[in-house]
């Protein structure tokens, strides 16, 4: 019943408007027209003018105070070394362009309001003036050649080679969630192969690869505060994307072509939530390239930690190899290598090959 | 200078003002349906690309209503929607990606790509050059139709039970390959890929005709450097279609073959729902370069005819010549030959090599100089003009003003380091949609504006068109600008909620209001459709040439019949932007008036060129 009310209550309004309209329209016939009017120019020429400007200030009026009152809301925190640097250029990129935009639609809304026709104006000839020309070419060429060139410094030391002794964590995408993984004592991580992939084993951890015999996989990213961290990033099944806006930290995780980023963390969750005032407060992990239904919902906790709580916790995990936990895949480690991979993940119960031999495999 | 002159022989048969549908032989089907006048396929065009304009529109509005109220029961749309509304009232969130999908689709081929270049391509380059018609207009004719087709094709795939291609409109593979990965990547994209296919054919109908045309069919004097800025702009935009649209196509190809023959070109590695895929070798990111060397001319495809259509506009209603008519098109052909090589800053973070990033960076900001340059010699044309608020004036004002807005924020993505953190935000979102959709898209109204009297021969209502500008200019900037804010907080796009992210807690406010600004904005639009139809039937019989602008489609008459002059086409004695030249009689010459006709305002050099002229058939004015 609402529904119908609603439905008759439109068309009733749009019956209105349409029958306004047309003795509006009636009306125009009928009125005489004033002898000096322009035939050329329709009326409220002059007001459309004015509509302009006050477009203009009203606009600029709530560009600026917006900017101005929300800026924490809109500016996160910045939690890298890196985000400094790229945080300065976007200042002052953000700088030069507003001044630009303000500047620009000054003049294209005030023009349009001065130059609006008037009966006893005439036009300015004025087809082009080579100088004029050569200046507005010249010099955004030259604005835009220095912010490249300060971009570009940057740019090549963010994605350039990581330094000697970051600390190397594994990052996975997968519809609709992250994995992690750390190399373990060796401090290397061992190889994957997304054939050996199964319920448990979500990595695709390839047992044949000693090196992968004392990796850990723990549920959150954990990393220490004031060190390089290098991710090392690869998806499963779709694209993903490793984002996080306070690290100003962002790569595509792509099945079939491992990808990477390092960065500093310079502020420790514990900071973090002091600063912001949130006991809650976590780093998120935000999957930033479209990867079906739950998209929205692909969140990992990223947790920064003081060196030394970050040691500690280390040695914790790295108890807890990812084989220890899962015995059975013992089966899937070569002979040869058993022994060590007993050793290296620090099993303590061995289980009887024979059973082993049967289960595990990834098909 | 060729002269061409195809004379149709039904031109020869009566050639009066009235419009009289029984006078000719054509029946209504090769007249409105089949027909191959180049003026009616650009009507079928437009009408085609407005009414998916307004389906583009309200799917935006769905997801705008998701996003601005996550909260609200949207039971009501169940009707129209069915399963896609989940039990509790909700949006199903795959269908959310769908619409954003579609809309995106929709918007940028069959609206800005279609609508825009198939609309007024097809109607001012014969009416502008002075052809009677497009060099083939069979062909013209098959590239409509392939372009309903593909409507067609599309339109359906929204109706299948799967869904709708919802893996974005870039259709990044393996997303989009796998149909275990989302149900819209079933049968959904397989119809896409089938549309696009279509559409690309279309589109390559059309490019081929208006280069041609451009090329061979002008009138006696209409040298290049005479063509008005909206036939350079269409012709440049045509040659970048015809260059870039057949590599879209491979990319499509081979989507399909990965799809359908299991081959590995974009699939490696991949486990998926519980399955190792058989795939091995394959790469992502080639078909992210292949898609985005057709995708990033696209968007200078959208942009271009937008851009002609406003010089046309802002010269004619400031009463003023172009300003920089050489630097004009200079930058036209600049932004054409560096948009083929741009195209991988829609890649800096996927994981391409870094180096790669640096020169597309170089090679990013490099085409912000000739983008700048037009939007300076727009306002230096309005500097000391004397400026008619038509409507059409008004669209065209706003487009400089998008295009400036969004434009500038090309700054900060064009540049590699700052694309680290605004990638896939919403601070994308706001770019493109204010440079290239909402800018393109006031090019295209402004058009419908300022040639519907020359399509329709009758007038669209000038307040009611003030009124839909003001509504939609400031709705649109309500909609995109708070984006800005959003995007650099961070926040992803293509996301159905923020809700399980704290970072995201904020700006409910800001979304609640873009999505109310994108209801108002869209309401607007319907101000234009009751105006537009109502003036084609109703609206107030147009004079021969109401703006006083100077180009050739304004010497036809009211209703032109196929062919388009029903005598000799006419000659072109100078360029398009003779308005208010000192000494003059009226404040703008047509390109018809020889200079020997005008000792009194001709520059020295056209005193010379006046000696030269050849004058047959030209009847002397006053």
């Amino acid at each position: 019943m609402l529904n119908l009310i609603i439905v008759v209550a439109v068309i009733l309004v749009l019956a209105v408007l349409v029958t306004v309209f047309r003795v509006t329209n009636l009306v125009d016939v009928v009125k005489p027209k004033k002898d000096d009017a322009d035939a050329n120019v329709p009326s409220g020429n002059t007001a459309q003018g004015v509509l302009m400007v006050l477009f203009l200030v009203v606009g600029v009026i709530g560009f600026f105070y917006y900017s101005k009152t929300e800026f924490d809301t809109y500016n996160l925190p910045i939690t890298s070394e890196h985000g400094h640097i790229t945080e300065r250029l976007f200042w002052i990129t953000m700088v030069i362009t507003v001044f630009v935009f303000i500047v620009t639609q000054i003049f294209l809304f005030g023009f349009s309001f001065k130059y609006r026709y008037k009966k006893e104006n005439k036009a300015h000839f004025y087809p082009h003036n080579n100088k004029l020309e050569m200046i507005w070419t010249i010099v955004p060429a030259v604005v835009l050649a220095w912010l490249i060139i300060s971009g570009l410094k940057e740019w090549s030391k963010i994605t350039g080679p990581a330094p000697e002794g970051s600390e190397i964590v594994e990052v996975m995408g997968y519809q609709f969630a992250w994995a992690f993984r750390y190399p373990g004592k060796d401090g290397n991580l061992g190889d994957v192969d997304f054939r050996k992939i199964d319920a448990i084993n979500q990595m695709g951890l390839d047992l044949s690869d000693r090196r992968g015999h004392d990796d850990f996989m723990p549920t959150q990213l954990v990393i220490p505060k004031g060190k390089p961290v290098l991710l090392k990033i690869r998806g499963r099944d779709v694209i993903h994307s490793v984002y996080n806006p306070h690290f100003r930290m962002q790569m595509n995780a792509v099945p079939g072509m491992p990808t990477q980023f390092w960065f500093v963390p310079t502020v420790s969750t514990a900071e973090m939530r002091e600063q912001t005032g949130n006991p809650d407060f976590n780093y998120e992990l935000v999957c930033n390239k479209i990867c079906g239904k739950s998209h929205f919902g692909m969140k990992g906790i990223i947790t920064v930690l003081e060196q030394d709580e970050y040691d500690s916790w280390y040695k914790e995990q790295q108890e807890n190899t990812w084989l220890k936990q899962n015995p059975d895949y013992l089966a899937q480690v070569p002979n040869d290598l058993k022994e060590a991979a007993i050793i290296a993940s620090g099993i303590e119960i061995i289980e009887d090959e024979v059973n082993s031999s049967a289960q595990g495999s990834s098909k | 200078m060729s002269v061409t002159d195809i004379q149709l022989q039904q031109d020869t048969a009566g050639h009066d003002d009235h419009h009289d549908d029984h006078e000719h032989a054509q029946s209504f089907v090769t007249k409105y349906i089949f027909s191959t006048d180049h003026k009616t396929i650009a009507k079928q065009f437009l009408i085609t690309g407005i009414f998916w304009a307004l389906l583009g529109g309200i799917l935006s509005v769905i997801f705008r209503l998701q996003l601005g109220f996550p909260e609200m029961q949207l039971e009501w749309l169940r009707p129209f929607l069915g399963q896609w509304i989940t039990p509790e009232g909700q949006l199903d969130q795959e269908f959310y990606l769908a619409l954003v999908t579609m809309h995106g689709t929709i918007m940028v081929f069959f609206v800005l790509t279609a609508g825009l270049s198939g609309t007024f391509s097809n109607f001012l380059i014969p009416l502008q050059c002075g052809a009677r018609d497009m060099a083939s207009g069979f062909m013209n004719m098959l590239s409509y139709w392939f372009f309903f087709l593909s409507s067609v094709v599309m339109f359906v795939s929204m109706f299948i039970e799967t869904g709708p291609a919802s893996g974005g409109w870039t259709i990044y593979p393996p997303l989009s390959a796998l149909p275990q990965a989302m149900s819209g990547s079933g049968l959904g994209m397989t119809l896409w890929l089938v549309s696009m296919a279509l559409f690309i054919v279309s589109t390559l109908l059309g490019g081929i005709n208006y280069i041609t045309t451009v090329i061979n069919l002008r009138t006696e004097g209409m040298s290049f450097s005479r063509l008005p800025l909206t036939i350079w702009a269409f012709f440049i935009t045509a040659v970048l279609g015809l260059l870039s649209f057949p590599v879209l196509f491979s990319a499509a190809l081979l989507l399909i073959f990965d799809r359908s023959l299991g081959t590995s070109f974009y699939l490696s590695d991949i486990y998926i729902a519980g399955e190792a895929l058989p795939h091995l070798g394959g790469s992502p990111i080639l078909f992210q370069h292949l898609f985005w060397f057709l995708g990033h001319p696209e968007v200078y495809i959208v942009i271009l005819p937008a851009l002609g259509i406003t010089s046309e506009i802002i010269s004619t209603n400031s009463r003023k010549p172009i300003f920089g008519y050489k630097a004009m098109i200079g930058s036209m052909l600049g932004i054409g030959f560096l948009s083929f090589i741009v195209w991988a800053h829609h890649m800096f973070i996927t994981g391409m090599n870094p180096f790669l990033g640096s020169i597309f960076t170089i090679l990013t900001l490099i085409i912000a100089v000739p983008s700048a340059i037009k939007a300076f010699n727009y306002i230096t044309t309005l500097w000391k003009g004397n400026i008619i608020f038509t409507p059409a004036m008004l669209f065209s004002i706003g487009l400089v003003s998008f295009f400036i807005s969004g434009g500038v924020t090309g700054l900060f993505l064009g540049n590699s380091v700052l694309d680290i953190n605004l990638h896939d935000t919403y601070f994308v979102v706001a770019h493109f949609h204010l440079v290239m959709g909402s800018a393109a898209f006031f090019g295209m109204l402004a058009g419908v504006y300022h040639w519907f009297p020359k399509m329709f021969g009758r007038m669209m209502n000038d307040k009611l068109g003030k009124l839909h500008f003001w509504l939609s200019f400031v709705g649109i900037y309500m909609v995109f600008f708070p984006m800005h804010y959003i995007g650099i907080a961070g926040f992803p796009r293509r996301y159905y909620a923020f809700t399980s992210f704290d970072t995201f807690s904020g700006f409910a406010d800001l979304n609640a209001l873009v999505s109310i600004a994108a209801i108002l904005t869209l309401g607007a639009q319907f101000i234009f459709l009751f105006n537009f139809f109502y003036s084609i039937f109703r609206g107030k019989l147009a004079p021969a040439n109401p703006w006083k602008s100077n180009t050739l489609e304004w010497t036809t008459p009211r209703f032109p019949e196929h062919g388009n002059w029903p005598g000799a086409i006419p000659k072109v004695y100078r360029w398009a932007y003779d308005y208010s030249k000192p000494g003059a009689k009226d404040d703008f010459i047509p390109q018809t008036v020889p200079y020997s006709h005008t000792p009194e305002s001709n520059l020295d050099h056209e005193n010379e060129e006046a000696k030269n002229e050849d004058l047959t058939g030209v009847e002397k004015s006053e």
